[in-house]
């Protein structure tokens, strides 16, 4: 099959899409080769923190790319992305919960140390199945995309547009975070998920796995980016970008808008769980604060600097305002939320089309 | 649409008869109307005693309204007569509060989507052009293109040579052959006008609503727009909403006056025209 | 099955007397009382030696006590005090009560200090036998003259005895209450003096309550089963406990009452008692939902306005609320002498600062986003950030307290099963007048003409003459102005920091959604409904799960009713 992403009509479109693979490419390669392979003296050297720090980033990215995949091409604006990211990564805390076994302070095989704090006898229903990796990666892309696929078919059923979802998404992200607060959803409570010793049986404290995980961020950063291409140059795409612009109009010429709303928002609803199941072996540790509104808002605003409407751009304005608010919280605590608050300003007010809009090239369907 | 026997030739060849215009309009009108299948066909559209109404005001009160196989029907009263919210109501946007909307003999039109009955053969042209403005000409065209638009089926659609060829053929009836790569938004005004009608003319609707097509255009524009209007008619019922009243007498053989929500007065232009109660609300004065 | 019931029933009744003893305590601020009325109290307490008039030195010495003593010694000074019959009783144990007796720590005397909020620097000392301001002295140099809870309700007993026989008809009702809980021989005799002359009825009430609960240890069968009957459909929770208690199995298999009547007259009466509980404890939780339904319409208001009448997304809505509650602190900490004023001049300040802050955001940033409603509410975000990160600049992170004024504090109370704390009333009340008030500027003001002329038409008004730019910063400034009113009630509920606004957010924004956008009655009766629901399923669900269950309904209404309670209608209503 040919697929509709090699045949876009605007070359330079191309030369966008290759330029980012395969910096992409350059930074999954370079980054694990300068920090095992490059002794320690050399200045070239790159820290663990740094390989940890990237590879945060790049899934940031990922959930950025999800959210400007329907914000930028179909105007579905969603407050609660940060949602369907915290349940990719709590499907995946819950494998690696189960992976930890008798290694944890009460030393019980089966049952995680929170359930014991909270005497619990025996694991939950739910809990079932994570033990094996194949498993938890299926949960990862299903929770959250079953959930997206349930709220996306009542809301874009009945119509529920603009402001109006960008609510309740918030809404959403909102009530879940209320539940996994309680100790009895069996998720944790307050502390979430952490302490957490391997992956697959790789140490996750060891240098080689967060290289490893890195380079899969990398990678899922990249498959990510050629799926939504691969939509976005279809005729599907154009469908999109239609319902974007003119969504009653769209209807008259006969195409079930919330179908493809639907499918869309489910599919970046997966993309996010992907993004949040790579983050939390990379963080280690997951928890309800992640579910906060304010997350998703903050993934909204890498998008609007970076670029909406174009993938690389927010990819890039993830990792850019992420890096500004490593940078910032380090050196000037205090300045990050005026430098942040001034971010959203400004790009709204004087970057319509963030900093992708900035650069010469006619970047319309990268 | 499957060729009815009974139908003449769908493009009458006189159209450079444009030097005596009044002769060349009559000609058209009755070609058109020779088209017309027989009645046994029934209606193409017909609504029945439709009531809608916003916050207590009637925008439409007890309308009844048909529509023949073929014709093209002109509706016009002043503002506020009710004339888009009919056309809301026909494509699904406005739902009645009473009364039955039927599309053919069988299909009943209440109880359908706008994409639903879109996909059954109703096409709109809308009266504040609307056009995908970041899409290209061929691209506008293309999503209008019949056919299959699920999800599934629009991802993995390509361009056959006939849907290329179809596409070329309306960018040559719109005269926008020379456009085709630009983004729509890019458009002149009556250009975005014409985008619609090509637009209009892919989906191969059995019904075509047209809502104020020459508001906005140069007496050159609204002559060809005249002319394609009259040519669809007969392969396709056509329903005009217009304010103009040199076109609508250009084009009309039938004109249904609205005007409070109901029909005020029906038939020929003419007949129209002289009655009392029209000229009191509408054209007196 | 009868029992498990009444059981039920009883430990609703438990609920309701935690709010009554949390009622009582703020009830004495620890105000002086008349001479004349300690006199009486005097008259009445017990035992009053004739030739008790100890002089103020013998009594001072006899406080002094205090210093040193464990709590068995401190009850025996109590008594000793109580039969001194010296004016200054009442005081001296309503201070030891309420922690404001304290010692000197360099020549051991004892005083009651006037107050003893931790945040003063300095207490001031008050003569045990005068109250007279002696002087003040650093908390460090004091110390607290402790209590165990066996003193404390040996002190609330005999202050109760002085109250019992007081002018006030209200304290003298909570002293019968307060006796009533112990019928020992000493109160019981308070009580018969005080029945043959209380003119109060429910005072009277009460105290026929606490003798006929005493009569069902009578020996004669008739007089136990009139006590019961007396005693039917009486809330007094010491009545249901007792009443229970008579058809309660004792381990020997029998009944506590022998008599087969009087338990089923006690069986009845504690019927009508769980009856009427539970008819008021609906009513309770209504009040309870009105109040939050309260707190939501007040902070949803404003958004009512910027999100309704302009289409203005502002997310910065609950930092303007903050910056309300921010200011109550400022003006309280202006006067500190007029607590209770403050709260009052807090309004139209916090509206002045609010609403100048909302002008400034409309001037500087929202005025571009017009018509890009996802834009807007993006840069309001940041604004709310900056506002935040401001607040921790000039306040720091942590929590300020505003101190409730004395007339918010107390109970409001109806009877023992039903009573609601001032605040809760006040702030329905507070609402109420917002509301009214904004509906009034909006239907007779010409700012509120000019308002909706740009809502409805903005091109069509500025053809009338409407400086639409002017209307615009005024409406974005009443709705900013407005959430300032909103954070001075929220000052009376919850802490002042710089994430108050945050917490609020998501609700307010349910509450304009569910009753309609650009509907500011919507907007009442969505902010009630929510309120009272929330309330509805709190004793089912729990607190969290309730407002999840309730977030998730909110979701699925929003879904059926895209429009809200009562949606706009007609052709303009489909452009928005």
């Amino acid at each position: 099959m040919k697929t509709p992403a090699l045949r876009l009509p605007a070359a330079v479109a191309d030369r966008v899409s290759v330029a980012f693979l395969g910096s992409l490419a350059a930074v999954a390669v370079a980054a694990p080769l300068l920090n095992l392979a490059v002794p320690e003296s050399s200045p070239l050297h790159l820290s663990s923190y740094a390989v940890g720090l990237i590879g945060k980033y790049l899934c940031y990215a990922t959930l950025a790319l999800a959210v400007d995949f329907i914000w930028g091409y179909c105007g579905i604006l969603s407050l609660g992305h940060a949602a369907f990211f915290s349940l990719g990564g709590y499907a995946m805390g819950m494998y690696l919960m189960r992976r930890i076994g008798a290694r944890g302070v009460y030393g019980n095989p089966d049952l995680p140390d929170f359930m014991v704090f909270l005497n619990w006898t025996e694991l939950p229903w739910f809990w079932y199945g994570f033990d094996r990796f194949w498993f938890a990666l299926v949960m990862v892309a299903l929770v959250p995309g079953a959930l997206a696929f349930v709220f996306g078919w009542l809301a874009f059923r009945s119509r529920v547009t603009g402001v109006y979802l960008s609510i309740i998404t918030q809404a959403l992200t909102y009530a879940l975070m209320l539940a996994f607060f309680r100790n009895d959803m069996g998720f944790g409570g307050n502390n979430g998920f952490t302490d957490f010793k391997d992956i697959l049986g790789f140490d996750l404290q060891s240098d080689a796995t967060r290289s490893a995980l890195l380079a899969a961020t990398a990678v899922a950063l990249g498959a990510s980016y050629w799926v939504c291409r691969a939509v976005l140059g279809s005729r599907t795409g154009r469908v999109l970008r239609a319902i974007r612009d003119a969504e009653s109009r769209t209807r008259f010429l006969g195409y079930r808008v919330q179908d493809y709303k639907l499918w869309v928002f489910v599919l970046s609803a997966v993309l996010a769980g992907v993004a949040g199941a790579l983050y939390v072996p990379q963080v280690g540790i997951i928890n309800p604060s992640e579910f906060e509104p304010i997350n998703s808002i903050e993934v909204v605003i890498w998008v609007a600097v970076g670029g909406r409407g174009t993938l690389w751009g927010a990819a890039a304005g993830a990792v850019l305002v992420n890096y500004a608010k490593t940078w910032f919280t380090g050196a000037l605590p205090d300045v990050w939320l005026y430098a942040l608050g001034a971010m959203f300003v400004g790009a709204t007010l004087f970057l319509p089309r963030g900093l992708a809009g900035l650069l010469p090239v006619r970047s319309r369907d990268a | 649409m499957t060729a009815d026997p009974r139908r003449g030739d769908p493009r009458p060849g006189d159209a450079g008869a444009a030097a005596n215009r009044r002769d060349a309009w009559r000609g058209k009108r009755e070609a058109a109307a020779r088209r017309q299948p027989s009645v046994l066909t029934g209606d193409v559209l017909y609504l029945q005693q439709v009531t809608v109404s916003f916050d207590g005001f009637k925008a439409l009160d007890d309308l009844t309204l048909h529509v023949d196989p073929g014709e093209l029907l002109c509706v016009i009263g002043p503002n506020g007569a009710g004339k888009t919210t009919m056309m809301d109501v026909v494509t699904g946007k406005t739902r009645p509060d009473a009364g039955r909307v039927f599309f053919g003999n069988q299909i009943n039109l209440l109880t359908m989507s706008e994409p639903e009955i879109a996909q059954a053969g109703i096409g709109r042209k809308f009266q504040k052009p609307t056009v995908f403005d970041f899409l290209t000409v061929f691209e506008n065209l293309e999503l209008a293109l019949a056919g299959e638009k699920s999800f599934w089926r629009t991802f993995f659609a390509r361009l056959t040579s006939r849907d290329r060829e179809r596409i070329d053929e309306a960018l040559e009836t719109t005269g926008l052959a020379s456009k085709r790569g630009s983004p729509a938004g890019t458009l002149a005004h009556g250009q975005k006008q014409w985008l619609e009608i090509g637009m209009l003319l892919m989906q191969e609707p059995k019904l075509l609503l047209v809502d104020e097509p020459v508001a906005g255009m140069t007496p050159q524009e609204t002559e060809r727009t005249g002319e394609l209007l009259l040519s669809l008619a007969g392969r396709h019922s056509v329903v005009v909403v217009e304010h103009d009243m040199e076109f609508v007498r250009s084009i009309a053989r039938r004109v249904a006056v609205l005007h409070e929500g109901r029909v005020l007065a029906e038939g020929g232009m003419d007949a129209v025209q002289s009655d009392p109660r029209v000229i009191e609300v509408y054209l007196g004065a | 099955m009868e029992r498990r019931g009444i059981r039920a029933g009883g430990l609703g009744g438990g609920r309701s007397r935690e709010a009554t003893t949390a009622g009582r305590a703020g009830r004495f601020p620890g105000g002086r009382w008349p001479a004349w009325l300690l006199l009486a109290g005097c008259l009445a307490a017990q035992p009053v030696p004739a030739a008790a008039q100890t002089g103020d030195d013998a009594f001072r010495a006899l406080v002094g006590e205090f210093a040193g003593a464990n709590f068995r010694q401190k009850e025996a000074i109590a008594e000793r005090l109580i039969a001194t019959g010296h004016g200054g009783v009442r005081d001296v144990l309503t201070a030891l009560l309420e922690d404001r007796l304290f010692e000197r720590g360099d020549d051991h005397q004892v005083f009651v200090v006037e107050s003893n909020d931790e945040r003063l620097t300095a207490y001031q000392l008050l003569d045990p036998a005068t109250l007279a301001r002696v002087e003040a002295a650093a908390p460090e140099q004091l110390e607290r003259i402790i209590t165990n809870n066996r003193l404390r309700r040996f002190l609330r007993t005999a202050i109760a005895r002085f109250d019992a026989s007081g002018p006030d008809p209200r304290v003298r009702l909570e002293a019968v209450r307060e006796l009533l809980r112990r019928l020992d021989d000493a109160n019981l005799d308070v009580l018969r003096g005080r029945a043959a002359v209380e003119t109060d009825p429910d005072v009277a009430y009460e105290i026929e309550t606490a003798l006929s609960i005493e009569a069902l240890d009578d020996a004669d069968p008739q007089t136990r089963l009139d006590a019961v009957e007396r005693l039917s459909g009486r809330l007094n929770p010491v009545v249901h406990n007792r009443l229970s208690a008579l058809v309660a199995t004792t381990d020997d298999g029998g009944y506590a009452e022998p008599e087969e009547a009087v338990r089923a007259a006690a069986v009845d009466a504690l019927w009508q008692i769980d009856s009427r509980r539970n008819v008021y404890s609906v009513i309770e939780t209504v009040a309870f939902g009105l109040s939050l339904g309260s707190v939501l319409v007040l902070v949803a208001i404003g958004l009512a306005i910027t999100f309704g009448v302009m289409g203005v997304i502002n997310m910065a809505h609950g930092e303007l609320m903050m910056l309300g509650a921010y200011t109550t602190y400022v003006v309280q900490m202006w006067m500190p002498d007029h607590i209770g004023v403050s709260l009052l001049v807090a309004v139209p300040a916090a509206f002045a600062v609010a609403g100048s802050a909302g002008v400034l955001i409309e001037r500087t940033v929202i005025r571009f986003l017009y018509g890009r409603p996802l834009e807007t509410l993006l840069a309001t975000f940041g604004v709310s950030l900056v506002l935040q990160q401001l607040v921790r600049s000039v306040f720091s992170a942590n929590n300020r307290a505003v101190i409730t004024p004395a007339w918010m504090s107390g109970t409001l109370r109806f009877n023992e099963a039903f009573s609601l704390t001032y605040n809760r009333v006040y702030i329905v009340l507070f609402a109420l007048v917002v509301f009214a008030l904004v509906l009034a500027v909006l239907r007779y003001t010409r700012l509120g003409l000019d308002i909706r002329a740009v809502s409805q038409n903005r091109a069509m008004a500025r053809a009338m003459g409407v400086r639409t730019e002017r209307v615009d910063a005024m409406t974005f400034g009443l709705g900013a102005g407005i959430a300032g009113v909103a954070g001075v009630a929220l000052t009376q509920l919850t802490n002042v920091g710089p994430n108050l606004g945050q917490s609020y957010i998501v609700d307010s924004f349910m509450v304009v959604v569910f009753g309609g956008v650009g509907n500011l009655w919507g907007t009442l009766i969505g902010g009630m409904s929510l309120g009272i629901v929330n309330k509805l399923l709190e004793p089912f669900a729990g607190a969290v799960l309730g407002k999840i269950l309730v977030l998730v309904a909110l979701i699925l209404f929003i879904q059926r009713h895209p429009r809200g309670l009562f949606p706009q209608t007609g052709r303009a209503a489909e452009n928005t």
